[in-house]
């Protein structure tokens, strides 16, 4: 069983042909939407949620059977109308911020936008106390030859 | 600044700190639903199999709660809990079944051969029932009250040590 | 017989690492102990001897000898002798071989080779690449072991992942390992300055060829295994920010901050601290990519399944090793001084400015990577992916890009903004009118691709101006490695924002016979086939692209299944043209006899990987450039010290009778 186990847990994007269903893919999960501007747009969606069977792919570059339904419920509901951040926000009220890349600030996620802030002024300080006047004193000349 | 020269230390730390904890956690790779304690969303399926009706979300609305199991018949783990959601329909439990992605003749042929706990088969061909409720794998089991919310999500199939659980959690939200 | 010399030649090699260590650590308190002498020996013995160790699993992979049960697990006496041998190095305990092969390689080169530095700095050196083997040796003998028998031989093996059946395994792992690992070099040298306090010039000097080196095999290692995921993984996704390919960028930002510091060092004796600081984190971040990848901790299509106290050994290592370093680094940076301060406008401010940003995009995409971690431990899940470092990481990336267009004009110590308003006034002209006319010409562009398309237009002329108004036959060989690498990310640059911004995508079903339009292409479906392979079988699509009035190509994406172990992957079909590719993947048929194909126009996507290759040759001709100005100057100084020793000897025997009527 311990050989078997790292082979199994051996991950690939392509689909173990063991426990997989036989039906089609869902309608919309492999066809686009008519209407260029609704595809942009659905595309753009699908390419930050992210899917739930897959090690860590967006929905937009997965041949799993459901990331291909997700993306069929995504071009439909575009397809009615319904606006990006609502399907989204759909998807988060039923799985979590898991299921979505795109960053938003929330009581968890605080520290991946403080944090990039922290970064902008400890370098803005760096430089600040690097750079100055030309040095007094010191050696002068330009030690390394062909460093042009 | 003298200080500054051990923030790299300090951070490397830290980290090791998280990262020997989380060794050590067992590896969670579910992504439990976030559903809990709300309704049931609106849907209606058709019959999977000739010998139950299909599904619509009225069906659980009657004041009882009653089991929501979602499973398919390409599905292996769900032969193995076969026998357990029999012994929970003996307790006298309701178990309502969505078939993911399945064919008829499959659905008939795994039910003759493991037997058939539902009162109900609904077939959700292309998962949109599965994402409305935020389950994300086969099989899982969901507990539901008499008023149609769901109550509890048991992920994966069930077991023998289950059954008593998934009893209490019906008792309870009656 | 084979696997057990390896075997014994892997042990006899973490012996030699222990001697390696002992004798440096006593060189530092008795230069002239016996144990001291075997310190460079013993490095360059390692070498030999972890070479001949890999030699062995090579070899137990060619002839498939299914005793051995990383061959057994592993490899397929069918599958085409290519894929035995680099399946080698695609599994956890053989990669973990090619690690320490690389390092021990790397500790073999510098013992053979390095000559500048004082013998003292040079043993603490080799004593630190001794200490950091000692503790990758023992994980692989005692808990992953690639030599280990079966009792009884398989009857066959279980073949390798098909996604790994590739040209690219073949290329990929190793260049990236000799990068990542390479750097290992660079942290001893570190290490050895520190503890020996020798943090000045020549050891900047001394340190940037072998950073160079182990950077430009980052750099083709990166591209080579961001082209295998686009051509391979059937969606012509090119990076994802995934947290193994965070692995490998994170040593190569660091790497570059080091070559850029350490310029600056030789140069000015300045950023002392800086340097010594980047050297560690640049091998650390390889350390922490290996454990990353190896402990089960991290989500990844790449990562390799090893369990818990696998990853907890590799974490005790990285604790004594990356600990160690920094606790070294905490208590012996502050007696280094502090170094020249610069004007803003210089060579080393603009240098320094780049290196800061360097370093804050390397933090950030660390923050990214480890922050889903982190919020585990609190039983929240949460997904960071581009949407988050594409944007963040533009707001250092972009000033740098800026500087980086100006900073190569600048002069040392101090410069001023006039003498060079011209080329920058071009430069800034160009970015603002690609800017304005993309704008124009194109609808609905992401502010991000827009500014990459802007500032690598400006970029690229922009490396360029350094050699104006120059001999070019007379310009250094190290300058135009500069300028090519620049050149090289300009392009590269323009390749990503070209991709992102104008990829045209078609998803249809068609029929045989049937035809498609994308983007001024004719696609026709013409057939599909059953074909069959070593190891697979697979539908394999026939079909024609033609644009305009050109000669139609014929192109044959295929559906394959393998059998060892059981799989199906899609190999795409590529259309390469000087302004972009064709990408076309075949998919399921339906029912009704059409075939899904999908179907890609990829403007100027190849610009990326090209950019890459540009990259590692302005690496190159920078060692080259190097070496050779290094070699010519010490045989200069070594003339002239012999002119000199000829002039005294003249002078004795002409002017001094005092001196001979004495003797």
């Amino acid at each position: 069983m311990k050989r078997v186990l790292p082979l199994l847990a051996i991950v690939s994007l392509s689909l173990p042909l063991a426990a997989q269903d036989d039906l089609p893919p869902a309608p919309y999960a492999y066809t686009q939407l008519e209407d260029p501007a609704q595809e942009a747009e659905a595309v753009a969606l699908m390419e930050t949620l992210r899917c739930l069977k897959c090690q860590s792919q967006s929905i937009a570059d997965s041949d799993a059977p459901m990331a291909g339904d997700m993306r069929h419920q995504v071009r439909t509901r575009i397809a009615a109308g319904q606006e990006p951040e609502k399907i989204r926000q759909w998807l988060i009220d039923r799985y979590g911020d898991y299921v979505s890349y795109a960053p938003r600030v929330t009581s968890s996620t605080w520290p991946l936008f403080a944090i990039p802030l922290l970064l902008l002024l400890v370098a803005g300080a760096i430089l600040w106390r690097r750079i100055g006047r030309k040095s007094v004193g010191g050696p002068d000349q330009i030690l390394d030859e062909g460093d042009d | 600044m003298r200080w500054t020269l051990w923030v790299p230390l300090m951070l490397f730390a830290f980290f090791v700190g998280v990262a020997g904890y989380q060794l050590f956690q067992p590896k969670d790779e579910f992504i439990p639903s976030t559903m809990i304690g709300q309704a049931l969303p609106e849907f209606e399926l058709p019959a999977a199999s000739e010998t139950r009706p299909g599904v619509t979300t009225a069906d659980f609305k009657d004041g009882k709660s009653k089991l929501l199991n979602i499973w398919a018949s390409w599905c292996l783990p769900c032969i193995a809990e076969a026998p357990h959601l029999e012994s929970l329909k003996e307790e006298g439990v309701e178990i309502i079944g969505v078939a993911i992605r399945d064919k008829r003749e499959d659905v008939d042929e795994f039910l003759a051969t493991h037997g058939n706990p539902y009162s109900r088969i609904g077939a959700d061909e292309i998962s949109a029932v599965q994402l409305e409720i935020g389950s994300s794998g086969v099989p899982e089991t969901f507990v539901i009250d008499g008023e149609g919310n769901i109550i509890h999500q048991h992920i994966g199939d069930v077991r023998a040590r289950d059954v008593q659980r998934l009893l209490e959690i019906l008792e309870d939200a009656s | 017989m084979s696997a057990e010399l390896g075997l014994a030649a892997l042990w006899m090699s973490a012996a030699l690492a222990i001697l390696q260590l002992a004798g440096g650590a006593i060189a530092q308190r008795n230069p002239d102990a016996p144990l001291a002498a075997l310190v460079r020996p013993a490095a360059i013995l390692q070498g030999f001897l972890a070479v001949f160790s890999f030699a062995m699993l090579l070899w137990v992979f060619a002839i498939t000898d299914l005793s051995v049960k990383l061959v057994a697990t592993n490899s397929h006496s069918m599958k085409p002798m290519i894929f035995k041998l680099s399946g080698a190095w695609g599994n956890h305990e053989g990669s973990m071989l090619l690690w320490v092969t690389v390092m021990a390689l790397a500790g073999a080169l510098i013992a053979w080779l390095e000559r500048r530095l004082p013998e003292k700095t040079m043993q603490a050196t080799l004593a630190s690449q001794g200490f950091v083997a000692i503790g990758f040796y023992a994980f692989l003998l005692l808990s992953s072991n690639p030599f280990e028998r079966l009792a009884t031989p398989a009857v066959e093996g279980s073949g390798l992942n098909p996604l790994l059946q590739d040209i690219g395994l073949a290329f990929h792992p190793p260049t990236l390992y000799m990068g990542y690992v390479g750097l290992s070099v660079a942290f001893s040298f570190a290490v050895g300055a520190l503890l020996t306090r020798q943090v000045n010039p020549e050891f900047a000097r001394v340190m940037r060829p072998w950073v160079l080196g182990a950077w430009v095999f980052l750099t083709l290692g990166i591209t080579a295994g961001s082209y295998w995921a686009y051509y391979e993984l059937g969606w012509g996704g090119w990076w994802f920010w995934d947290p193994v390919e965070n692995a490998s960028l994170m040593p190569w930002l660091a790497a570059t901050a080091l070559l850029h510091s350490a310029s600056v060092l030789a140069a000015r004796d300045a950023l002392r601290v800086w340097t010594i600081m980047l050297g560690v984190v640049a091998f650390s971040m390889s350390m922490l990519g290996t454990f990353l990848v190896r402990s089960g901790i991290l989500t990844s299509v790449h990562a390799f399944a090893v369990d818990p106290e696998r990853g907890s050994f590799i974490l005790a290592l990285l604790c004594l090793y990356i600990g160690g370093a920094l606790l070294l680094f905490a208590l012996r940076a502050g007696s280094v001084s502090e170094g020249q301060r610069f004007a803003l406008v210089s060579r080393e401010g603009a240098l320094v400015f780049n290196n800061v940003m360097l370093s804050a995009i390397l933090g950030i995409v660390l923050l990214g990577t480890l922050y889903p971690i982190l919020t585990e431990a609190f039983d929240v899940r949460v997904s960071v992916g581009p949407p988050y470092f594409n944007p963040v990481g533009a707001i250092f990336t972009i000033p740098m890009l800026a500087v980086m267009a100006v900073g190569p004009m600048l002069r040392w110590r101090e410069d001023n903004i006039d003498r060079i308003k011209l080329p920058i006034a071009i430069v800034t002209v160009l970015v603002v009118t690609a800017a304005l006319a993309i704008v124009l010409f194109t609808s609905d562009i992401g502010v991000l691709p827009l500014l990459g398309l802007a500032f690598a237009v400006g970029l690229g002329v922009a490396s360029f101006m350094p050699l104006r108004g120059r001999n070019l036959l007379r310009v250094p060989l190290a300058t135009w490695g500069m300028v090519i690498s620049h050149f090289g990310i300009a392009v590269a640059l323009l390749g990503m924002a070209s991709e992102s911004a104008f990829t045209d995508e078609k998803l249809v079903a068609v029929a045989p016979g049937e035809a498609t339009q994308l983007s001024g292409f004719t696609i026709t479906l013409e057939s599909v086939d059953p074909i069959a392979g070593p190891n697979w079988t697979a539908m394999e699509a026939q079909i024609t692209a033609q644009r305009g009035d050109g000669a139609p190509v014929v192109l044959n994406p295929q559906s394959r299944h393998f059998w060892a172990p059981v799989q199906q992957t899609t190999e795409s079909a590529l259309l390469t043209r000087w302004d972009g590719q064709l990408y076309a993947v075949v998919g399921a048929p339906s029912p009704d006899g059409r075939w899904q194909l999908r179907l890609w126009w990829k403007p100027l996507v190849t610009l990326i990987w090209y950019g890459g290759l540009l990259i590692a040759l302005g690496g190159t001709l920078s060692i080259i450039g190097r070496l050779s100005s290094d070699i010519r100057r010490r045989q200069r100084l070594a003339r002239e010290a012999d002119e000199r020793a000829d002039m005294a000897a003249l002078r004795v025997e002409n002017g001094a009778a005092p001196a001979g009527g004495a003797a």
